[in-house]
């Protein structure tokens, strides 16, 4: 039989899978935005009907209500956009405490649980059922009411060396002020880290040339702090400190964490740990056994194995979920409502939406503000996740 | 949970008809009962009881509102609101009335899109604190941490006081009520603070009641009373004239046990007041005996403050400020004619 394709079948425009495909995406984006313009200026026409606000002219108004914990300066004269990054700051504080110890806990849960020791991995097995499977909420009631209720009040608190000051109020630290001349402290920090830079660069270079290991950790941990610290000494300890001191009803000066601070960390913390833990450890496991008895008759040691084997293999599988947990915690940071701990979420789509009725601005600005910082962590996660991936060449 | 009335407002005016702004008393018989957002945690004012009833100051304010419309004072659905979501509830439509010891504030009804019924209890903001702290005067609070409720006119005035007489304080903002006094309870904050009347309720809840006082100094104005939307003068009307129903009654000495002798009663206001004489219901929307109903079921303005904040409940607060205009006080209707 002859091949008869000189010449494509005759089908009407309609039946041409590329237009009918075309015409029904344009259909469907039409209605799409259709919709979402339908009900934007339904919106807006309804809320205008009742008196609702419709514009962002509350963004420059007064705030008029204080708040006890701020990054940059803020009072009751500042405007509610001031509040807004107020708000937003110690989120993204809290976020970013919570993310760099969870992952520093959940690493060594899920090492614990893969531990040769009965004792801790049993133990890690129990910390890791516990804590993944009690609501998060009531655990953050559990640590404020476990954080504050045991605590002295001011005036009977206890004291650390008559510099540290623990009571319900929060812990209060000296603060370090620096004193002219700090700067070549700081000179001497950055030179160290480039040194030790240095350092690695030249040691791999040494090893793929001549096979000889130096040992980078110790000689970088002695660069990186050593450094300063004697340039510190030599400069004559410019650093002074404000050391809270008891003031009425509180302790002035200094330092402090708050309660509310410390019972939000540490219940994102361990809550997001115990996730972690289990993803370290599925990502251990996915390593085949394989790879370390190959290792091991290469004739490397266990530590080397460790790291230059496993790890790397674990890391890839561990890498994509570890990313939703990140987005899990910085999500959940907004249940700082209920212990008064002052998140975007209190103080913003709180109390300044109470305070002006621009409920529909300030929700949509909210969820964007936690939609961007969601994208730009998956972001910088995909990235690390590239870097990390398997090569296929 | 706590944003989902703030969604709810977002979804309803995206996408509710315009038909929503249309008379509010309609709706409210087609549904057949009221829909009240109120206090759930204020003993006094609004909280319902160990039978899952509600009882309070402004829960009767509702149950007279029902009253008036149905001749029930059973017709209401209470919905309980943190002080945080309350004007969003209003605003989305999801309550009638709200009727939740909120004050009355220039741009709350401005700027927010509300209307504020008459006032129904004056009352001012205070401080209360542990007893051996040894404080007798608000100025002398400088330094002290201070547990507030969040999205209330006492954040606001607080941070008013202390800039005016330039005292520090540290503010801890809680989103209910009842988290604020536990926190405050637990000894987080050297002082509580919320409207006058509040204060002594929440008192009660401490571990130790009597080891705290409340301080003499009333730092602010708070005029409290119910809101409705913006838009819909006929329920406007309803909400207002029921308060003056009720305090025309304790004028004209008019209660819920005499209301049936009343009706007897020579004096034309009292006529006018019951419906006997003239139908100033109609005008409303209501019955003819529209006024009769209220005091029928709830009874006057004066009785309603006794049983719930008077020397009948357990806060036995005086009238003060909330005594008629004859007995040195502000409530004052105009009249019914």
């Amino acid at each position: 039989m002859s091949a008869q394709t000189s010449a494509p079948p005759r089908i009407s425009f309609w039946n041409d899978p590329f237009w009918r495909g075309l015409i029904f995406q344009a259909a469907l984006a039409l209605f799409v935005i259709a919709l979402i313009w339908g009900a934007w200026s339904n919106a807006l026409d309804n809320m205008a009907r009742r008196g609702i606000p419709t514009d962002f002219s509350f963004w420059n108004k007064p705030a008029s209500f204080d708040i006890n914990q701020s990054l940059i300066s803020y009072s009751a004269a500042s405007e509610n956009g001031r509040a807004f990054w107020v708000g937003l700051l110690n989120t993204l504080l809290v976020a970013a405490i919570g993310v760099v110890l969870s992952t520093i806990v959940g690493f060594a849960v899920g090492a614990a649980r893969l531990s040769k020791s009965w004792l801790v991995a049993k133990l890690a097995t129990i910390y890791v059922e516990t804590i993944r499977n009690v609501p998060l909420l009531l655990q953050l009631l559990f640590w404020y009411n476990a954080v504050l209720k045991p605590l002295p009040a001011p005036r009977n608190s206890v004291s650390i060396f008559n510099t540290l000051f623990l009571n319900n109020r929060g812990l209060f630290m000296p603060q370090p002020l620096p004193q002219a001349g700090f700067g070549a402290v700081w000179l001497a920090l950055a030179a160290g880290i480039a040194a030790a830079l240095a350092l690695r660069f030249y040691a791999r270079k040494r090893q793929r040339e001549t096979g000889a290991q130096t040992p980078v950790g110790p000689l970088s941990v002695a660069l990186i702090i050593g450094l300063p610290l004697i340039v510190y000494f030599m400069a004559g300890r410019p650093l002074a400190f404000d050391i809270p001191k008891l003031k009425g009803f509180n302790f002035d000066g200094g330092m402090r964490l708050t309660p509310e601070f410390v019972a939000l960390e540490l219940g994102l913390t361990l809550y997001t740990a115990s996730f972690i833990a289990e993803i370290v450890r599925a990502g251990i496991l996915a390593v085949p056994k394989g790879q370390s008895e190959a290792a091991a008759a290469l004739g490397l040691r266990p530590g080397p194995t460790r790291k230059l084997v496993i790890v790397p293999q674990a890391m890839r599988v561990i890498i994509p979920p570890l990313t939703s947990q990140y987005l899990n915690l910085i999500k959940n940071s907004s249940l700082a409502v209920f212990i008064g701990y002052p998140d975007l979420v209190q103080v913003f789509a709180g109390t300044v939406l109470n305070n002006t009725g621009a409920a529909v601005q300030i929700i949509c600005i909210t969820m964007a503000v936690y939609l961007f910082i969601s994208l730009v962590t998956s972001f910088a996660m995909n990235l690390y996740n590239k870097r990390m991936a398997l090569k296929e060449r | 949970m706590k944003n989902s009335v703030s969604l709810a407002l977002l979804f309803a005016v995206a996408f509710a008809a315009p038909s929503l702004a249309g008379p509010t008393l309609d709706q409210v018989k087609k549904r057949d009962s009221l829909v009240c957002g109120s206090n759930p945690g204020l003993a006094g004012f609004g909280l319902p009881d160990d039978k899952g009833q509600w009882t309070g100051f402004d829960v009767e304010f509702c149950r007279a509102v029902a009253s008036a419309i149905f001749n029930d004072p059973k017709k209401v659905r209470f919905v309980p609101l943190t002080a945080k979501d309350r004007f969003t509830a209003l605003q989305s439509g999801e309550i009638d009335v709200l009727s939740r010891n909120t004050t009355w504030t220039q741009s709350r009804e401005v700027g927010q899109g509300f209307e504020f019924g008459p006032v129904t209890y004056y009352d001012g903001q205070g401080f209360l604190v542990r007893k051996k702290l040894n404080v007798s005067s608000a100025l002398e609070l400088s330094g002290a941490s201070i547990c507030v409720q969040q999205g209330t006119t006492s954040e606001l005035n607080l941070a008013d006081y202390f800039r005016t007489h330039d005292m520090k304080y540290e503010p801890v903002a809680f989103a209910t009520a009842d988290e604020t006094i536990k926190a405050y309870d637990t000894g987080r904050c050297d002082v509580f603070t919320t409207d006058m009347s509040q204060a002594y309720a929440e008192r009660s809840k401490t571990a130790n009641p009597d080891d705290h006082i409340v301080l003499p100094e009333v730092i602010s104005k708070e005029p409290l009373g119910p809101a409705v939307r913006q838009g819909d003068d006929q329920w406007f009307n309803i909400v207002k004239w029921t308060h003056y129903a009720m305090v025309q009654a304790e004028e004209l000495n008019v209660n819920s046990k005499n209301v049936d002798e009343k009706l007897k009663d020579p004096n034309p206001e009292v006529k006018r007041l019951l419906g006997v004489e003239g139908n100033f219901g109609e005008g409303l929307g209501l019955t003819q005996d529209w006024a009769y109903r209220i005091i029928k079921n709830v009874g006057n303005y004066g009785e309603v403050f006794e049983r719930n904040l008077g020397d009948s409940s357990k806060l036995k607060i005086k009238r003060g400020l909330n005594a008629l205009w004859t007995n040195k006080g502000l409530q004052y209707s105009p009249p019914v004619r």
